[in-house]
């Protein structure tokens, strides 16, 4: 278990963040089949905790991509692509658990402040639909759908207004890449202070190096695939017919 | 036991794509096709991204093409020289069918290329199939009908640049086979088959090939072209997954084995028949997915050129 402490409010504030991760590297196997982080932590304070309620907002997010969201329509009678939209970047992966319904424990402003909510983790400009609304709306529907998008109200435990702990299930589909955590404090639907750590998601092993080979020696790689295949397949009808003459 | 494919980046259940690969081998194993038509729209289904499937897939019928043709070679079934004109014309094919595919991919019709092409081919195919293997099976039942209606081939005997192909028997011009090459490599790159199940017919009815050298002579030049097909995939769209073809693989050549051996209990025409119900179904499915509005009408893909 990787420990990682980190007090990072900025000073002068009178509450600030100590945060652990269960692991800051998910390294995606062979037989990797998704991932859950334990993030926890507790609120520091110099002096007595205010009136006002504490809200405890938790993300993580993957590496940002660049996409392009088509739109089928009718065509000649047949459901094909009619529109396109590129979406500057999405991130390929964000979950945020809360202690509380996310209205409730921060503003609008601040949610757009520091980019906190699905849609506003998204940078979609200068689309050239009419109705760029649906396209955004499209990606957090089709990546919350396959997991990779994940909205967890109520899901962060705060014991005494001090501890506070939750997990965060990575799904088996990841993209490489450094992925980012962010705590924030609320009071009064205003954010107080955060924290932020990364964590490195990579392949490892005979992934990391079949991705590599396809990626650098391309044809080197598909000679090898060839053969492979061809041993591969040899073999197993060797091995077959061996086995049914017996 | 879940796996995860290193260039498709999903976890797939090993099992899952050993049967798939095993129930296929089965059928191809059967009715003597490469089995890759059927192949590829299941790995579309199962999740695998569409460019992957088609890539991996050609790489794999090459490994599955691989034992059958040195079958034939033992059995001198092979027409090296007509295999050759097929494969350079298959060659030209397939580098037009990549180029193509890349540019249909760009601006983002691929899928419905690649999906119409399996409608057109595989409809044609399996109606011309089931016809014809209706009418045999009606004419065996009146037993000694009249002979089997000789082929008019008058317009392909008058192209020029004729040469001998000796184990075929025959006279003919270079063009129609370079011309069904060509065709069946440009499938090739964009279905992700060998395109045996175009070729074969072609031989047999166009070319007027023997039986006997068809299968042998195909899988000859489907070698070839899908292994080219294979490489120029692998590096121009970096989208082969050796992980995800050796599964397929392994499941595909013991269900080709076991296939061969249920295949010897049933007649030719029978066989033929259930090969025509099984492309028209997955002909139906795909057109049925093209008519009907689906439930999600917006796709997400990696944004090209930045």
């Amino acid at each position: 278990m990787a420990m990682l402490i980190a007090p990072l409010g900025a000073t002068g504030q009178e509450e600030s963040i100590v945060a652990g991760l269960s692991q800051n590297t998910v390294s995606i196997t062979a037989n990797f089949n998704g991932s859950e982080i334990l993030i926890f932590g507790a609120v520091q304070r110099s002096a007595p905790a205010p009136e006002e309620p504490l809200g405890v907002i938790v993300t993580i997010e993957g590496p940002d991509q660049a996409l392009t969201v088509r739109r089928l329509d009718r065509n000649y009678g047949i459901w094909m692509n009619v529109e396109a939209v590129e979406v500057d970047a999405a991130p390929t992966f964000y979950a945020v658990a809360t202690t509380a319904p996310f209205d409730e424990i921060i503003t609008s402003t601040e949610d757009l402040r520091y980019r906190i909510s699905i849609p506003r983790a998204i940078r979609a400009v200068g689309t050239g639909s009419d109705r760029p609304g649906d396209f955004t709306d499209a990606v957090i529907r089709i990546r919350t759908d396959a997991g990779l998008y994940q909205v967890l109200e109520n899901t962060v435990n705060l014991r005494s207004e001090t501890l506070f702990d939750t997990s965060i299930a990575l799904p088996a589909n990841l993209v490489e890449g450094d992925y980012l955590a962010r705590i924030f404090l609320t009071r009064g639907r205003e954010v107080v202070t955060s924290f932020e750590t990364e964590i490195e998601v990579a392949k490892v092993g005979l992934e990391r190096l079949i991705f590599n080979l396809a990626h650098e020696r391309p044809l080197i790689y598909g000679l090898l695939s060839l053969f492979i295949a061809i041993v591969a397949g040899w073999s197993a009808s060797a091995v077959f017919r061996y086995i049914l003459s017996n | 036991m879940l796996i995860y494919l290193p260039i498709a980046e999903v976890s797939v259940n090993a099992f899952l794509l050993l049967g798939l690969g095993g129930l296929v081998g089965i059928l191809s194993g059967m009715f003597g096709v490469g089995g890759g038509f059927l192949m590829t729209p299941l790995l579309f289904f199962i999740g695998i991204p569409p460019a992957v499937a088609v890539a991996t897939e050609a790489n794999q019928i090459v490994a599955s093409s691989f034992s059958g043709v040195l079958a034939h070679f033992k059995r001198k079934t092979v027409d090296l020289k007509m295999g050759g004109v097929l494969l350079i014309g298959g060659l030209v094919g397939a580098a037009l069918g990549v180029q193509l595919f890349n540019a249909l991919r760009a601006i983002g019709q691929v899928d419905l290329l690649v999906k119409l092409s399996y409608v057109v081919f595989l409809g044609i195919i399996g109606a011309l199939m089931f016809v014809e293997s209706l009418n045999a099976i009606r004419k065996s039942r009146k037993a000694g009908g009249p002979p089997p209606r000789r082929h008019h081939r008058g317009w392909i005997h008058a192209l020029p640049f004729k040469t001998r192909f000796r184990t075929s028997g025959l006279y003919l011009s270079v063009i129609p086979p370079l011309v069904v090459g060509v065709a069946v490599g440009v499938l090739a790159a964009i279905m992700g088959v060998g395109g045996g199940f175009i070729m074969v017919p072609a031989m047999i009815y166009i070319l007027g090939m023997p039986t006997k050298v068809v299968v042998g002579t195909s899988l000859f030049q489907i070698i070839f072209v899908t292994a080219f097909t294979t490489l120029l995939h692998a590096t121009t769209n970096f989208t082969v997954d050796m992980v995800l073809a050796v599964l397929l693989l392994i499941g595909g050549v013991i269900g080709a084995q076991i296939g061969a051996r249920i295949g010897v209990y049933l007649k030719a025409e029978q066989l033929r028949i259930l090969l025509a119900i099984m492309v028209l179904g997955v002909c139906g499915k795909l057109a049925f997915d093209l008519l009907v509005q689906p439930s999600e009408l917006f796709s997400l893909g990696v944004a090209s050129g930045h």
